[in-house]
């Protein structure tokens, strides 16, 4: 029993690749915890973020400048009353909410958050993820049919023809670097330097590829692979019917659209599963584009000082943000009625310098460098969804149909036969 | 990579594809007809996973579970009549078909009963790790021309679908 | 318990292959007979896909193609619907009945 656990940790695969279910349970229960807190985090942030873009000050009353706004959300969800629309189909009503959770929280089991840290390396990875991402059109439709109202029934068919349309954008921009990998080229323009290797659609491959070629692939034969994560950013933005091109949810156009009739825990899924698969998204163009867990300049700046530097960002990072709680606890106003909230701020920066310096001991430092790029990566999509958010006004449903067809699939195609022109030259 | 606990999921997945069957063809409403046959694609979708297919698994659930099932979702939210689901759901000759569908069934098992010395001895390993690989090269190279002709095959069903559900203006 | 070889894969598939038939034959609703069609070709591709572990990634390739084709022909077989229902306001099987109406 106990040789079934450390034999695990001393194969240096995944889970799945070692054929280990304990391991692979274990990871699945970490990624479901942390990609729980991130979208807790994640509305924390638009909140407060949305709020600074326009100017005022968002929530900050619950906790220290609203850090426990999203704990009180929760209890607010949690305690609402369940309401079923009477004639509503309730089998489908039931697991419409279900379905999408499911598969948003599906395609993390391929995720790579460094060369041995996913729950499983499939064959498949990319397509698994495309493909668990299109099952969610069938929980919106569902839910869209099974509230049996005109709002929740418009929302859900334009949600679900925008989520498919851009789905065939996303499948190009993907399929332009599942070409990159196989072309070897050196440098930023690879023009047939090398021989050509295997492509792959595995995820980690995909990364070892980006370390085997020396370039992101977001770089590689420049423009092409700036134009393909161009329109895979797009099409992502779509496909999670986030701003601007919400207009399936907005809430003076529909009412709220294909989640109008729940409410509660049942809405609260749903938040739930947007979010995750923002990330999930996200977290396939890091990887794809980006480099996943690639520190920057892996090949050009190597040797130990070089290491070391990039090794210090981690704790840096987290010693940052205890600064700037600081500085929040120093402008916190010096009344009696603030001193609770005064002292929780406090606590809340001393355990982000504590985490901050727990990343400097140098056995940490090692093993966390992957994990820390992934997330940062990730994370900088997260800022920037918000971004948008705060800042575009939203696509009415012709011209969204219109930039899926007539702009991103052209722009697709052609980014495609240009690679693939470009890499057997 | 070896399937785990092969016999648990084998028989987990073929019982939720064949119970996915039956509400296929029972349920009074096609959106119930609709969710059952999604549960069955994607239960044999983890039964192609554990034949060694995952290309064919990932094939599965992208055009067929997530492609052709939402089509058929909206047909069905623009054909459903509520008139349809009280009427009578068999049709008058419901017995013949299901005795010769029974005949047909004895009929596949027998003949695979009997012909199962047929079988080779050992079951062909194929490596998981290189399946999308070796489909690749065999899709592009032995079989080039059916994957024309089937590209052409999509581009006039687009066309035909097209035609034909467009409102006539006239 | 005995292994699972190639026989209970065939068994599955001629299972939903009789469901397939059973519903094609039996069924008054147009979108549930093609809904049937649908588990007869997923049938055939369970038995092309186990066939292809004992001999080779053909029968992946076929299966590959026999989902390309299912797809073209649901597309095809809804469209002929919707212009069906669009003149009869109908899709029962049984008042489809005449050659031109």
């Amino acid at each position: 029993m106990l040789n079934y656990i450390t034999d695990y940790l001393r194969s240096n695969t995944t889970p799945g690749q070692a054929g280990n279910v304990l391991w692979a349970l274990v990871y699945i229960l970490i990624i479901f915890g942390g990609v729980s807190l991130a979208v807790v985090a994640m509305n924390w942030l638009e909140r407060k973020l949305l709020a600074h873009f326009q100017i005022r000050l968002g929530p900050m009353r619950v906790g220290p400048h609203g850090l426990l706004q999203p704990i009180a959300d929760a209890i607010k969800l949690l305690t609402k009353e369940d309401i079923i629309p009477s004639e509503a189909d309730k089998p489908v009503f039931w697991i419409a909410p279900v379905m999408i959770l499911m598969t948003a929280f599906s395609a993390y089991v391929v995720v790579p958050f460094g060369p041995t840290h996913a729950v499983t390396d499939m064959n498949i990875g990319i397509l698994f993820m495309l493909g668990v991402s299109s099952l969610s059109v069938l929980g919106i439709v569902m839910a869209g049919w099974a509230s049996n109202s005109h709002y929740p029934l418009i929302g859900a068919l334009r949600s679900s023809a925008q989520m498919v349309s851009y789905e065939i954008a996303m499948g190009l921009a993907v399929v332009t670097v599942i070409l990159m990998t196989s072309l070897h080229g050196l440098g930023i323009y690879g023009t047939g330097a090398g021989a050509a290797g295997t492509g792959t659609l595995s995820m980690i491959e995909i990364v070892k590829a980006q370390l085997a070629q020396q370039t992101w692939f977001v770089f590689k034969f420049f423009p092409l692979g700036l134009i393909s994560f161009f329109i895979f950013a797009v099409a992502m933005v779509a496909e999670t019917n986030r701003a601007p091109f919400d207009l399936p949810e907005a809430e003076s156009e529909l009412t709220a659209g294909f989640h109008t009739e729940y409410s509660g825990l049942r809405w609260s899924l749903f938040m739930l599963g947007e979010y995750a698969a923002m990330i999930a998204v996200s977290s396939i163009a890091a990887t794809l584009w980006l480099g996943g867990w690639l520190r920057p300049f892996p090949n050009t700046l190597t040797g130990d000082t070089w290491d070391l530097v990039f090794s210090l960002f981690p704790g840096l990072t987290f010693l940052g943000l205890a600064l700037i709680a600081f500085l929040g606890v120093i402008r916190m106003p010096k009344h009696a009625y603030f001193r609770l909230q005064t002292l929780g701020l406090a606590g809340f920066a001393a355990v982000l310098a504590l985490i901050g310096l727990i990343l400097f001991i140098p056995p940490v430092r090692d093993r966390i460098q992957d994990i820390y790029w992934f997330i940062a990566k990730v994370a900088i999509f997260m800022y920037l969804y918000i971004w948008y958010r705060a800042t575009f006004p939203r696509y009415r449903f012709d011209q969204l149909m219109k930039v899926g067809w007539k702009v991103l699939l052209p722009m697709g195609i052609g980014v495609l036969l240009v690679t693939a022109i470009v890499g057997v030259l | 990579m070896e399937p785990v606990a092969t016999p648990f999921f084998f028989y987990l997945l073929s019982a939720l594809a064949v119970v996915g069957g039956v509400l296929v063809i029972t349920r009074r409403n096609p959106v119930h007809s609709a969710l059952s046959l999604i549960l069955t694609l994607l239960a044999l979708a983890g039964l192609y996973l554990m034949l060694y297919a995952p290309f064919v698994a990932g094939v599965q659930i992208i055009l067929y579970a997530g492609g052709i099932m939402v089509l058929f979702l909206f047909v069905i939210m623009l054909v459903n009549l509520e008139r349809n689901q009280k009427e009578e759901q068999f049709n008058k000759t419901w017995l013949v078909g299901l005795v010769a569908a029974v005949a047909l069934g004895t009929l596949f098992v027998i003949v695979y009963a009997k012909g199962q010395a047929l079988f080779p001895e050992r079951l062909a390993q194929l490596p998981e790790a290189q399946n999308t690989q070796q489909v690749a090269v065999l899709l592009y190279r032995d079989y080039m021309f059916s994957f024309e002709i089937a590209s052409l095959l999509l581009l006039v069903a687009i066309i035909g679908a097209v035609v034909m559900a467009k409102k006539r203006i006239d | 318990m005995v292994p699972i070889t190639t026989l209970h894969y065939l068994v599955v598939a001629a299972c939903l292959f009789v469901l397939g038939v059973v519903g094609v034959l039996t069924r008054r609703n147009v979108v549930i007979i093609l809904m049937s069609i649908e588990l007869i070709l997923n049938a055939v591709n369970l038995n092309l896909v186990a066939f292809s572990r004992l001999y080779g990634l053909h029968g992946q390739i076929f299966a590959i193609f026999v989902i390309t084709d299912a797809a073209a022909e649901a597309a095809v077989g809804l469209g002929i619907l919707i212009a069906f229902f669009r003149n009869k306001e109908t899709v029962n099987v049984d008042e489809v009945d005449l050659l031109k109406w």
